[in-house]
């Protein structure tokens, strides 16, 4: 079945099992692999993309479910690794595997676009469900805030 | 370093020196002792191009431990290039080039040190060779700045990349002199990691993020108990899912192929099989540990001995025993297990993130029956490691579906279920201790008899594992009288090395119960542990700087402190961690370490590899357990086996205590010593001693 939806601002349209997790359509079938695949069950939060703004995990989201709606990965961030959560990431040097860390920053991102000046409570709250192995937690913090930072000198956009 | 082999590589590109590496088991012989004789391998490779560009080929791999980066400034130091300019390749698998290739056992910087340093070194003194070849001057003359030579005298200046060329012309020398350290440029400096722009932009490319042209993707059907084979299988339903290409069985189940890896997924579930179980399905957890318990009660290999410590225990008054055990453990890297491969009539390429690179390419060559030289095994970045990417089981599988699909690319994608449940685990252990105390209340005597299975087949013949024992019978302290022993007792779960390995266990263990020791003589922990710490400065220091940063013994009122140490892969570190224990609820607001890993490369590194191993820690200490019931393991996914979350993250206060000693490993530093720091808090907070890991919040309560 033909499924349209916007991908990091352009049109695209996939012609799958409209049952298939929108993660494996950006990677096995759009060849977006940012995105990544990290339990299969919406427990750890890899998976992190946007739609229409809001944080979702694509690996239990059916990408029947996505038709028409604007959908942004870690790719769609910014076009040239200035967002400023990847500047942040980049100043702090946050990741270390880095496997989670698209996830990490979907969801950084996210908060950051509800909350100008999150406090380590909202952090807590919206990325608790971020699982990072490596235990980069205090450097996503310091980055998170720095992010703020950084998107208020800009005026507050992203 | 002696070189008895001196390469000078010529490539197109320009200068390739080739430098020297002793193998890691003599490394582990003359761990302390400087530079080494004996056989050498040439084992790594710098690359100077036209362009100015350095190349450093990396032959260990990169799992977020840094080693892209900190490798890169030993050879950037010594070479006096510009790190603007430098770049890293993995290496491809060539044991007569480099030797044995793989990361584990946090060897990367300790077995790079000299090596790395002394092809830059050599590398430098080649380019001003060059110049002053062509400069008709005295090499002495000429000195370099940041990836040029330069004549002081005449002011002119070459940059490294056009004297390349000449450069590989010249002689290698044997071993041209290194800096003193007080010249470092990059050595010692939080340089930024190389790594970090890929990750945050989505183009670094893991195992699972390989594609290639006409590529299929498969997933297996395995039994669920260990060492159960498949008896027969259905796949009428399973062929019938849109998608799925092929199934057929490969030697550890059913591999589905499909056209995506949802699909294949979708193939598995549709799959109908019945397997032969074996003789593991008659193991649950409870009898595992009853099974650990009888062995401990039976004599066993003699891991330590020091004095007499059963007739110190017989003549002694104030004395305890107590059974402490810790679960079996998997590593649930975020990346799942996967490789992908490609096999030919006379070849086979590999993709895998491995931290086994030669061992998984010589299974590559068993299993196809091709040469060794046939097989090509790229290295990817890994989405974490701790030990269960030195596995080469998934590797096998990839390899043996690609040879049933030859000529065709294959995926294989191992599940967050399939990676919990077909782990390689941290085995379960179980200790039981006795001790005494003088008529003072100093320790006067320690036995433990450590029932567990080995970590990676060792402990054949009678002989002691070393690794089932390490952090017990490698306990510093000054205790007159020591016996340690060990018997293997393995239920046929399948184990191998988890970041820290032996200690992640027996460290709690042992630090624990020298606390129980220290409160049976009626002494601070700290005390006791300074007066049995006398012959090992290192730790000493150490433990005093982690105690002085913690302000031991002046916690806020409703805080309490707990302290441990470890002295494992060279390095020494002390922890402290300050908690309060509320209405049952234990809350770790403040854990305060002290590293000493002898010479520092990357402070910043340093610092998150001991937070890292902190947190890796953390979820061992107070979470992780895989338990088995009927032969299979019960957990599958992260609501059955949590770590620890960004709310979860308590303060750490690193200290990095720099000594002028070869440098020591990091990556495994520091989770040893978190649970046994949290475990003797707890005691000092309520009065109860945890002797189980993980502590759970119904056992702190």
């Amino acid at each position: 079945m033909a499924i349209t939806f916007t991908l990091n601002g352009g049109s695209q349209t996939v012609d799958v099992n409209p049952q298939t997790p929108l993660l494996w359509v950006l990677r096995d079938v759009i060849g977006l692999t940012g995105t990544k695949f990290g339990c299969g069950m919406a427990l750890c939060g890899a998976c992190t993309v946007h739609m229409n703004g809001n944080p979702i995990r694509s690996c239990s989201t059916p990408v029947s479910t996505v038709a028409g709606k604007q959908i942004t990965t870690v790719e769609g961030l910014s076009a040239d690794t200035t967002h400023p959560v990847q500047q942040a990431w980049i100043e702090h040097d946050v990741p270390q595997c880095g496997y989670c860390q698209s996830g990490q920053l979907m969801a950084a991102a996210s908060l950051l676009a509800k909350k100008a000046k999150p406090t380590d409570a909202d952090i807590d709250e919206a990325l608790r469900g971020n699982i990072c192995r490596c235990g980069t937690y205090t450097q996503i913090r310091t980055a998170i805030h720095r992010a703020a930072e950084i998107k208020a000198s800009k005026g507050g956009r992203a | 370093m002696s070189m008895n082999r001196r390469d000078l590589l010529r490539s197109g590109a320009g200068l390739m020196v080739g430098f020297f590496l002793p193998d890691s088991r003599e490394l582990f012989a003359q761990q302390g002792r400087g530079r080494g004789q004996g056989p050498i391998n040439p084992n790594a490779y710098i690359r100077i191009a036209a362009d100015d560009s350095v190349t450093l080929i990396i032959t260990k791999g990169e799992m977020g431990q840094g080693t892209m980066t900190s490798l890169s400034q030993l050879l950037a130091d010594e070479l006096d290039c510009d790190w603007k300019n430098v770049k890293t390749e993995f290496a491809p698998v060539n044991p007569a080039l480099y030797g044995n290739q793989g990361v584990f056992g946090s060897q990367s910087i300790k077995t790079s040190w000299f090596p790395l340093r002394q092809a830059g070194a050599n590398a430098r003194a080649m380019l001003l060779d060059a110049a002053a070849q062509q400069w008709k001057v005295d090499k002495a003359s000429l000195r370099t700045d940041a990836g040029f030579v330069v004549n002081p005298a005449t002011g002119a200046k070459a940059s490294y990349g056009s004297l390349a060329d000449a450069a590989s012309k010249v002689a290698v020398p044997a071993a041209a002199p290194l800096k003193d350290p007080k010249d470092f440029r990059y050595i010692g400096k939080s340089m930024k990691r190389l790594d970090t722009k890929s990750k945050v932009n989505g183009t670094a490319k893991f195992g699972l993020d390989t594609r290639l042209p006409g590529m299929l993707y498969a997933v297996i059907a395995r039994c669920p108990v260990f060492g159960g084979k498949v008896a027969s299988f259905d796949d009428s339903k399973a062929r019938a899912v849109p998608g799925v290409k092929k199934i057929f069985q490969v030697p550890t189940g059913v591999a589905v192929i499909a056209e995506n890896t949802w699909a294949a997924m979708q193939g598995r579930n549709a799959l109908v099989v019945k397997y032969d179980e074996g003789p593991v399905a008659q193991y649950s957890s409870a009898d595992i540990r009853k099974m650990f318990a009888e062995y401990a009660e039976k004599p066993g290999a003699v891991a330590k001995k020091v004095g007499d410590a059963e007739q110190a225990l017989a003549g002694a008054t104030k004395k305890i025993e107590a059974i402490y055990d810790a679960p079996y453990l998997s590593h649930a890297p975020m990346e799942p297990m996967n490789c992908t491969a490609v096999v030919n009539a006379d070849s086979c390429e590999i993709w895998a993130p491995t931290q086994m690179q030669t061992g998984g390419r010589n299974t590559a060559a068993q299993i196809t029956g091709l040469a060794p030289e046939k097989v090509k095994l790229n290295s990817t970045l890994m989405g974490g490691g701790f030990g269960r990417r030195g596995g080469t089981d998934y590797i096998s599988e990839s390899v043996e579906v690609a040879k049933a699909m030859a000529g065709t690319p294959v995926k294989l994608t191992w599940t967050r279920e399939d990676d919990m449940q077909h782990d390689l685990y941290r085995p379960a252990s179980y200790v039981k201790f006795a001790g005494a105390v003088d008529a003072q209340g100093w320790p006067l005597a320690l036995t433990a008899k450590v029932a567990c299975p080995s970590f990676f087949g060792g402990g054949r013949g009678g002989a002691v594992d070393g690794t089932a024992v390490e952090g017990i019978h490698t306990l510093e302290y000054t205790i007159p009288n020591i016996f340690v022993d060990w018997r293997k007792a393995d239920p046929g779960i399948p184990t191998t090395f988890w970041r820290a390995v032996g200690y992640t266990q027996n460290t709690f263990f042992a630090e624990c119960f020298l606390d129980e020791l220290a409160f049976l003589g009626g002494k601070d922990p700290l005390e006791v542990r300074r007066r049995l710490l006398g012959n090992s400065p290192r730790l000493l220091a150490v433990m005093n700087k982690a105690a002085e940063g913690a302000g031991w013994g002046k916690a806020p009122a409703g805080r309490h402190q707990g302290i441990a140490v470890v002295n494992n892969i060279g390095s020494y570190t002390a922890i402290v961690a300050e908690l309060s224990v509320t209405k049952g609820a234990m809350k770790l607001h403040r854990v305060v370490c002290a590293v000493d890993c002898g010479h520092v490369v990357n402070p910043a590194i340093i610092q998150q590899q001991i937070e890292s191993g902190i947190v890796y820690g953390l979820s061992a200490a107070l979470k992780g357990a895989i338990t088995i019931k009927n032969g299979r393991v019960e957990q599958g996914n992260f609501d059955r086996y949590d770590v620890t979350r960004i709310s979860e993250m308590p303060k750490i206060d690193v200290h990095i205590v720099e000594t002028n000693n070869n440098p020591g490993g990091i990556g495994e530093a520091s989770g040893p010593a978190i649970a046994p720091a949290i475990a003797n808090a707890i005691f000092a907070a309520t009065g109860k001693r945890l002797r189980k890991m993980p502590m759970k919040p119904e056992d702190i309560a």
